[in-house]
């Protein structure tokens, strides 16, 4: 047991010193999702129209609108930079390192999507704090609530990058992870719009938002900001996560993923 | 089962007197009354056509509403929601002010360019003052010496002497004055000009301007921001100001007469009343067809129920 202590320790302290390094990675994933919530969403106020839907009661300013979704931004972002350094780690040799330890493969993946998530927390918190600053808050007993659909939906989006990387060989692919997991992921759910605008211009890019994970993951931490459970969601998330961390699991398989390299 | 019931009876004795705030809805020729521990519409009640104005009298036996349409200001039984009598109103009232001795109605008659004032108790009309082209906003200072009224096309507040039944001055505002309120235990008379996006504060004794209130809402075209209804809150301290199509409230203060803060409620806010220790404020956004419930405190909107179309003029009931 001690060893999964020691093992475990190992892997999300070396994620989280990996993290703080990195300052500039930490200022990028703030920067981002304040971009687009003090200069994209000042130029879009009259975007979402007038309609007030769960878990809102009443009319909210767009900037409000977009809390939620950005903070599954930076859960999404966070989720594939660290599927990034995995498949650094592969290309500079470290990750043979970690995978000889003397422990299940599905232990040391989940050690490392644990580390990753706390870090993408921190994010959303330090992400959330500015945006308090700024007069974009939510109910105080909402940040709390936000805490387990926040490392929920983090984990199912750990899990995705990191079943992606298993299946990636070289550093200069993650572009392509870019473009065509990161921006349909995120341009196609409720993080920008919510659905009911998007079912006013194409039933058909409604049923996809309706059937992205992210669109899930998105409505669980806007619910979860207000105080509330949107069950259907957080059920949605956690299958989701189930799925992907087992293809991760599958994927970095010795007789399977590692094999084919 | 005794304890059931008695239970039973409590609950519903304590959801039977739960304060309300009226609504007027001008579309619907209807009266959404609205349950503040639920804020939720609890009845719906018809009333002449187009109701607007709506105010209760000092103990609250009785509701005046004005159905500009009907050309008649309907007195109310606000328990049984049945119209008691009219009132001789003149033609198309659209708002109107109790007087404090909670007996002379000071109505604004639209179509006509007068003020009627009504007594009812003897349901008669006691004066007609001719004012400016569309009257509109009316407001009785708290000694109930002066009365206004204010005429959209004129763009002036006419200054009534009570005593009289006369004017007695005429003062300039901006363009489509809508609301006047008499304010700091009447020494000072606000008026929201809607086109002109202003609200104009003047002085009571000399009817002197002496101050200029301007809106500006981020993100929102100047032209949209068109102040209406407004309220103080306790102690005069703040003003909140309804800001019509720019679809949010203005919070000012009633000492440097700067906007301190906006608040989105819902489309074209129009007019708003307070419960009854002035902690909530609850706003009728005609478009939008809702009414908005803010906390004053924290300046924020909490809840917004649906009501009829159009709502208009808000008014509180207490049941307690």
């Amino acid at each position: 047991m001690n060893h999964y202590y020691t093992a475990f320790k190992a892997i999300a302290l070396r994620e989280m010193l990996r993290f703080l390094q990195q300052r500039e990675r930490f200022l990028a994933a703030l920067v981002r999702p304040l971009v687009w919530l003090l200069v994209f969403a000042a130029g879009f106020r009259a975007a979402l129209g007038l309609s007030i839907t769960p878990p809102y009661e009443t009319y909210i300013t767009y900037e409000t609108y977009i809390v939620p979704g950005l903070c599954g931004m930076i859960l999404l972002f966070n989720g594939m930079q660290s599927s990034l350094s995995l498949v650094y780690d592969r290309e500079m040799g470290s990750m043979r390192l970690l995978l000889t330890a003397p422990l299940p493969r599905w232990f040391l993946l989940f050690s490392k999507l644990c580390g990753a998530t706390f870090i993408g927390l921190l994010q959303c918190y330090a992400f959330l704090s500015i945006a308090g600053a700024f007069g974009i808050s939510m109910p105080t007993v909402g940040y709390l609530a936000a805490l387990p659909a926040l490392l929920l939906a983090g984990i199912m989006l750990g899990a995705l990058g990191l079943a992606l990387s298993s299946f990636i060989k070289q550093l200069e692919n993650f572009a392509g992870v870019m473009n065509f997991v990161i921006f349909p992921m995120f341009f196609l759910s409720s993080a920008l719009y919510p659905l009911w605008k998007m079912a006013e211009s194409s039933e058909l890019l409604h049923d996809i938002c309706a059937l992205n994970p992210f669109t899930h993951a998105v409505e669980l931490i806007r619910f979860a900001l207000y105080a509330e459970i949107n069950l259907m969601a957080a059920v949605s998330v956690f299958l989701t996560a189930i799925v992907f961390l087992s293809i991760a699991i599958w994927g970095y398989d010795p007789s399977r993923g590692m094999k084919r390299k | 089962m005794i304890r059931l019931s008695l239970l039973a009876s409590l609950f519903l004795s304590t959801s039977a007197v739960a304060d309300e705030i009226w609504v007027t809805n001008e579309k619907d020729d209807t009266i959404s009354v609205i349950d503040l521990d639920s804020f939720e519409v609890t009845r719906t009640i018809q009333t002449g056509e187009r109701p607007r104005g709506i105010t209760f009298s000092k103990d609250y036996s009785v509701v005046y509403i004005c159905a500009s349409d009907s050309d008649a200001v309907q007195v109310m039984d606000p328990e049984t929601g049945e119209i008691l009598y009219d009132l001789p109103s003149g033609e198309d009232p659209e708002q109107f002010v109790l007087h404090p001795d909670d007996r002379h109605l000071y109505i604004a008659n639209e179509d006509d360019a007068i003020t009627t004032v009504v007594d009812t108790k003897t349901r008669t009309v006691v004066a007609q003052i001719d004012v400016g082209i569309e009257p509109e906003g009316m407001a009785v200072s708290p000694d109930g010496k002066i009365a206004i009224t204010t005429s959209e096309t004129t763009n002036m507040a006419h200054w009534i002497d009570t005593e009289t039944q006369e004017l007695f001055a005429n003062t300039l505002v901006d363009s489509r004055p809508r609301h006047a309120e008499f304010v700091k235990d009447g020494t000072e008379l606000w008026v929201s000009s809607e086109i002109g996006g202003t609200i104009s504060v003047f002085d009571v004794a000399t009817q002197a301007e002496k101050a200029k209130i301007e809106f500006k809402v981020k993100g929102v075209h100047p032209d949209r921001v068109q102040p209406v209804g407004f309220e103080l809150t306790a102690g005069d301290t703040h003003a909140f100001v309804a800001l019509g199509p720019a679809n949010h409230l203005a919070v000012i203060n009633a000492e440097t007469y700067e906007v301190e803060d906006y608040i989105l409620v819902g489309r074209r806010v129009w007019h708003m009343a307070f419960n009854a220790d002035r902690s909530k404020l609850y706003t009728t956004n005609g478009v939008s067809g809702d009414v908005t419930m803010v906390d004053v405190a924290s300046r924020k909107a909490e809840k917004t129920v649906k009501v009829g179309r159009f709502p208009w003029g808000a008014a509180f009931r207490p049941t307690n």
